[in-house]
């Protein structure tokens, strides 16, 4: 119901939504659960398990019970806290976890078999028969398990991700957090002031009183009109803090769409990592039920949640309210209402010597003990003394006392401190280096101590940063807070204690029975606080269940361990911009869209964007183009981006030394104007890459390492380097991006790359020099990764595209052409050439039979360990060609014909496989046991995830051109 | 052979919205300076022929359209000229391997805080600051070249992904703006 | 969790790669007994308290470095360049 003339939502914005179907009107500034309430709409839900009717209890982030799911045009979220949710036009949502209508919920029939629910019913029931499990029990299980659903499909919404820094990060804006934020934001230091809500205020919003003698709500606008002309503070708003991690980071997530119609770019959430010099947390304090009877009927509500929905959105939740509370500060609930004209039925007060003035009836030293109304609170049961009293009432405020919100000063492995003066546990000081806790969240409970502790945490904040400041204190309401705890009402039936998991006071008293006793144990055994909530309001109440069913204290008892995040985070926020295009870098050569223009399917290679193929017309299938590309390499030309191959250039009277020192051979004498392979090891003797360096200059030389590992090479020099010769006269520096380089190989490829040159060069094999290719200054290189003649032809990038394109019309002029992947691995297969497949990082040199490159006349990295037993020798599996005339595949593994295909028989495995078009043959690299000493053998190929059992025969790598004539001719 | 015809990474590409513009710009010759072991005061010399000096970390100086950029230790980046002569150090040419692109405009420092983990603020990244950080999952070097305008220098082969990072952060800036939150 | 580069200043722990114990930068000498290469290659010390290990500055100025951390506070007590460490 609304009251006329109270709170702050816009009246002069009305606002249409749907929950459930149903239209309903709201008004801007409303949540979900206050225009719910406004409309007379008390059940928002079912029970997580026993599918009671729920309601709204809180009026904030805590929410336990009203859960709906949001559907949008691109998205469907579930366990959205209508508390939380502000209505918009056209907001679409709808109450959860039911089977059939929210009224007459099928699965409601839990609550009646609740004597076969209790906590750990899972763990005891379904047991037998066991061949029931995977098609009965556990489908059925499956139904019922999960809150909400999704709607299956990508979330196309737009999520953000950003950085901030800040001198003094304020988390909260009630009146600490407000106090804080202006006293560190008039010293001139960065501020940002997070609030989780729509609106700052905090508790001011709700409760009223005075400060520095106006009204709180005046107070709050003065000091935001401030800070917002302050160009050092940000205020962020719809932003909850939900972490706190190592050097003095946050994790913040923001609402920053969901309160509007999704827009194209504005995004639904941003989740923000703040970096704070120092971090005032004042998150204030959240308000804990008492456990009694049926104490989760729709109309049972935090007292703080009326009075916040009263005062801050004039609504009230009922008619006739009651209220049970035990502190002073909660009678002001029922004074608001009925300043407002709203008859309150009765205050009980648990507390003997509370006082019974008020202008209601007020039963002192009293306890509700039960409740009834079936989709809503109708009345409860009063027990004082001997009696019992029923009273009709449609909403009955709680408050057993608050718990500060002390969640980010346990991230860091803090452990709460538990004060016997407030019946809670309060932060231990200095747990989140550099963060301090403030008013309510430090137990400061008064107004007054929240802007007092506010002004000093910023105050010194505003000292350790260099800066002076003054700011006065305002007076306040200073009224002192004390608390006999009163977690639950001695009783029968079942009071519940954590209403998101439908965990009561029986089943903590069960486990502990059951000898859960550890609140660890009890948490799992029973699931509370492991709802969406986290127990927000009921952790504490759960522990103090606990500690009593074990005859222990609370502080004895301990406290589960509180872990970001403080809220729910959405994987989309946390991971935004990570799909699709940002999920990591593309990187395109200058020939891309030259390869796409003649259909090349492209596919990645690393982060690299290379043609597969190049189809021609009549082609159905890959395979067709890449056998006529092998076969016009071999017999004409092929041209082939190799750009994507590492690139080191490395300077300096030290250079020969420093790559004698991380390859296994030498290159110090090597001469200017010659290329070398050579093969580098991890320290620990394994093979890390292989390449060609080239000597350009006495003291220049040029490295090549493999496309995928051109990162890890650069990492590795950079280790070798700076640990063990950063005194030598060496530098070095990545030139990948610099250079396009081509490779043109095959008979006709020294014709084709002549006919580029300004001055035809005649290099011998492994040479390399430098050219002038239209106009530019190049370099040639005459290497091979096809066994044919071969030339790799590099110049400046943003020449790339053009040269690419001459090269491949020039090429198709001599009976050539461009080609791909899938050609350039048959042509490497075929000559034996090794790539990452298979130096994978289990291969020695031993092993791919490159145990003569490791020089002996030089220490070098990996060589001692590459010589400790294990790492070479016939027992281990070394490099062998395979030959079939069925396909193969990689991945399968080899056996002996005639014995069993076991892990124990195993001989070895495949690494690459292809069809050569030139021998006319399946053809393998792979590992075998001993291999090199079993050419000519007969080998037994099992692929069972293929289906395939292949008889091979065993040969030298090496299968095309073996003597190299064709390469060096 | 006719003369080969050069293409810049994003051909010159351009947006401006909400404040902010994006612009691929020519940085001209980028020559990585690399300073060997007891070299600086030779290295120095040399650079004084042409009236710069190594930049301190995190910083770069200008000119007469020289720019002489920290990137690591005892290393620079000398661009938009050609080097001169410099005994002492490794040189090598990058011209070709970098994308250059402009982020200006008084949400500039916006658009990048939702893509670099950096403190951009202007007394923690004054004008002439050079970082080397990453844009997303990128590496770079930023160059703080005004109060509202940043150079970000990205890997040629990786320009038109950083291009799309900078343009989706663009679009949700602007769409924030546009909207009364 | 964030560490300060000597040359680079204070940055967020996504720019660094992380590789393990300081004790590779101890490489024996040539020639040394194959257990001191055991020792140097795979045994290591996994302390609560204080530990030095390596980090490499990857999206920043490709520097090395020897990071002096608590494993149970998480304390970060120094950052030094492999390249200029004192031996």
């Amino acid at each position: 119901m609304r009251i006329d003339g109270k709170g702050l939502v816009d009246r002069t914005k009305p606002v249409r939504f749907r929950f459930d179907g149903k239209d309903y009107a709201g008004y801007k500034g409303d949540t979900l659960a206050s225009a719910l309430l406004a409309n007379d709409v008390r059940l928002v839900g079912r029970s997580f398990k026993y599918h009671r009717p729920r309601g709204v209890l809180t009026a904030g982030s805590e929410e336990p019970n009203a859960l709906v799911e949001v559907v949008g045009p691109s998205n469907q979220t579930p366990n959205v806290r209508a508390t939380m949710q502000e209505v918009f036009e056209g907001l679409d949502c709808r109450s959860q976890n039911r089977l059939g209508s929210l009224r007459f919920d099928l699965l409601a029939v839990n609550d009646y078999l609740s004597p076969f629910l209790s906590a750990g019913f899972y763990y005891k029931t379904f047991m037998w028969p066991r061949a029931f499990w995977e098609g009965l029990y556990e489908p059925i299980i499956r139904r019922a398990a999960g809150l909400g659903s999704l709607s299956g499909k990508h979330d196309e919404g737009t999520y953000e991700k950003a950085f901030a820094f800040c001198d003094v990060l304020v988390i909260g804006s009630g009146p600490a957090g407000l106090m804080a934020a202006l006293t560190a934001g008039r010293s001139g230091a960065d501020v940002i002031l997070c609030e989780e809500s729509h609106a700052l205020g905090g508790r001011l919003l709700s409760d009223g009183g005075t400060i520095g003698g106006v009204p709180a709500g005046d107070w709050v606008a003065q000091v935001l009109a401030e800070l917002q002309a302050l160009p050092n503070v940000r205020i962020m708003a719809r932003t909850t803090v939900t972490g706190a991690y190592d050097s003095g980071t946050y994790g913040a997530l923001e609402r920053v769409g969901l309160h509007k119609p999704a827009r194209p770019n504005l995004p639904r959430e941003c989740f923000w990592r703040i970096v704070a010099k120092h971090a005032v947390l004042a998150s204030g304090a959240l308000e804990r039920p008492v456990a009694f009877e049926n104490n989760d009927r729709p109309g049972i509500m935090m007292a703080s949640a009326v009075r916040t929905y009263l005062n801050r959105y004039g609504v009230v939740p009922g008619k006739r309210v009651t209220l049970f509370a035990n502190t002073d500060q909660a009678r002001g609930v029922a004074r608001d209402l009925m300043a407002s004209g709203i008859q309150v039925a009765a205050i009980i007060d648990p507390r003997p010597d509370a006082s019974a003035v008020e202008d209601c009836p007020v039963h002192v030293g009293a306890e509700v003990v039960g409740s009834r109304g079936r989709l809503g609170l109708a009345g409860i049961q009063v027990r004082k003394g001997s009696e019992t009293i029923e009273i009709e009432t449609d909403c009955l405020a709680m408050s057993g006392g608050w718990n500060p919100t002390i969640h980010l000063t346990c991230h860091m492995n803090g452990r709460p401190r538990w004060s016997e003066e407030l019946a809670a546990f309060v932060p231990m000081e200095g747990a989140v280096p550099g963060l301090v806790a403030v008013g309510a969240a430090n137990g400061s409970m008064s107004t007054h101590g929240a802007l007092a502790t506010g002004h000093a945490a910023a105050l010194r904040a505003v000292e350790a940063l260099g800066r002076k400041v003054s700011v006065l204190l305002p007076e306040a309401e200073d009224m002192p807070y004390t608390l006999k705890a009163l977690w639950a009402v001695e009783g029968k039936g079942r009071a519940w204690l954590d209403f998101a998991n439908d965990v009561t006071t029986k089943d903590v008293k069960l486990a502990a029975q059951e000898g859960f006793r550890s609140v660890e144990h009890m948490k799992r055994y029973t699931t509370q606080g492991m709802a969406p909530d986290q127990g927000k309001s009921s952790n504490v109440a759960a522990l103090a269940v606990l500690a009593e069913a074990t005859g222990r204290g609370i502080a004895e008892t301990g406290v589960t361990t509180f872990r970001p995040p403080y809220v729910p985070v959405s994987i989309a926020a946390m991971g935004a911009g990570g799909r699709a295009e940002g999920f990591a870098p593309q990187r395109f050569l200058t020939s891309d869209q030259a390869s796409r223009d003649r259909g090349a399917p492209m596919i990645e290679a690393g982060l690299w964007y290379r043609p597969s193929y190049f189809p021609k017309p009549g082609e159905a299938t890959w395979r067709e183009a890449c056998d006529r590309e092998v076969t016009m390499v071999r017999e004409t030309v092929g041209v082939a981006d190799v750009s994507t191959l590492g690139k080191i250039d490395i300077q300096g009277k030290d250079a020969g030394r420093f790559l004698d020192f991380v390859y296994t051979n030498t290159f110090s004498t090597l001469p200017v104007g010659r290329v070398r392979y050579g093969l580098m090891l991890r320290e620990d003797g394994l093979v890390l890459d292989d390449g060609t360096s080239a000597r350009l200059g006495e003291g220049h030389y040029l490295m090549t390492t493999t496309t995928a590992a051109a990162g890890l090479v650069m990492r590795h020099l950079d280790f070798v380097h700076q640990a063990f010769c950063a005194d030598w006269q060496v530098r070095f520096i990545s030139v990948t991006e610099s250079w396009a380089q081509f490779a043109v190989a095959g008979p006709k490829a020294r014709a084709l790359v002549n006919s580029f040159l300004e001055v035809p060069v005649d290099l011998p094999f492994m040479g390399v020099a430098p050219v002038r290719i239209g106009g530019v200054d190049g370099r040639l290189f005459r290497i091979s990764f096809s066994g044919e003649e071969g030339y790799e032809l590099a110049v400046p990038t943003r020449y790339g595209e053009a040269l690419f394109r001459d090269l491949v019309a020039r090429a198709e002029t001599m009976g050539g052409g461009p080609y791909g992947m899938e050609a350039l691995n048959v042509l490497r297969i075929e000559k034996g050439f090794i790539t990452h497949a298979e130096i994978h990082g289990r291969v020695t040199a031993h092993d791919i039979g490159m145990e003569k490159m490791v020089s002996a006349k030089k220490d070098c990295i990996g060589k001692a360990a590459a010589t400790r037993p294990g790492m070479w020798g016939p027992e281990r599996e070394q490099l062998v060609g395979l030959k079939a005339s069925a396909p193969i595949s990689a991945g399968a593994h080899l056996f002996v014909p005639g014995t069993e295909v076991h892990r124990e028989t195993d001989q070895g495995y495949v690494t690459s496989i292809c069809w050569s078009p030139t021998v006319g043959a399946w053809l393998g690299l792979g590992f075998l046991k001993d291999g090199r000493a079993r050419h000519g053998e007969k080998i037994r190929l099992v692929d069972h995830l293929r289906g395939l059992d292949v008889l091979c025969e065993v040969c030298d790598p090496v299968f095309h051109d073996p003597d190299g004539e064709k390469l060096r001719a | 052979m006719p003369e080969l015809i050069a293409k810049s990474a994003l051909e010159g590409r351009s947006l401006a919205l909400g404040g902010v513009t994006l612009a691929e710009v020519e940085a001209g010759p980028i020559t990585s300076i690399a300073v060997l072991p007891g070299a600086a005061k030779t290295v120095a010399k040399g650079l004084k022929t042409i009236g710069l000096a190594m930049p301190e970390p995190n910083r770069f100086a200008e000119k007469k359209g020289a720019r002489i950029v920290w990137t690591g230790r005892e290393q620079a980046f000398l661009i938009g000229v050609d080097a001169p002569e410099l005994e002492g150090a490794a040189v090598t040419d990058q011209s070709d391997g970098w994308a250059v692109l402009e982020v200006s405009g008084p949400a500039a420092v916006d658009v990048l805080a939702r893509l670099v983990p950096m403190d951009l603020r202007l007394t923690a990244c004054p004008v002439g600051s050079a970082l080397r950080t990453q844009v997303n999952h990128m590496n770079t070097v930023i160059l703080r070249t005004g109060d509202y305008a940043f150079e970000i220098m990205v890997f040629r082969s990786m320009a038109r992904t950083a291009w799309h990072e900078l343009e989706t952060a663009t679009h949700m800036v602007a769409a924030r703006a546009s909207v009364k939150i | 969790m964030r560490l300060t580069c000597p040359l680079c200043g204070d940055r967020d722990r996504r720019e660094f790669y992380y590789y393990g114990a300081e004790d590779y930068l101890h490489r024996p000498p040539e020639g040394a007994p194959l257990a001191d290469w055991d020792n140097y290659l795979h045994l290591r010390d996994n302390p609560a308290g204080v530990t030095k290990d390596l980090w490499y500055h990857e999206a920043g100025c490709a520097q090395w470095l020897v990071v002096t951390r608590n494993t149970v506070t998480h304390e970060i007590s120094g950052v030094e360049l492999v390249a200029e460490r004192k031996a």
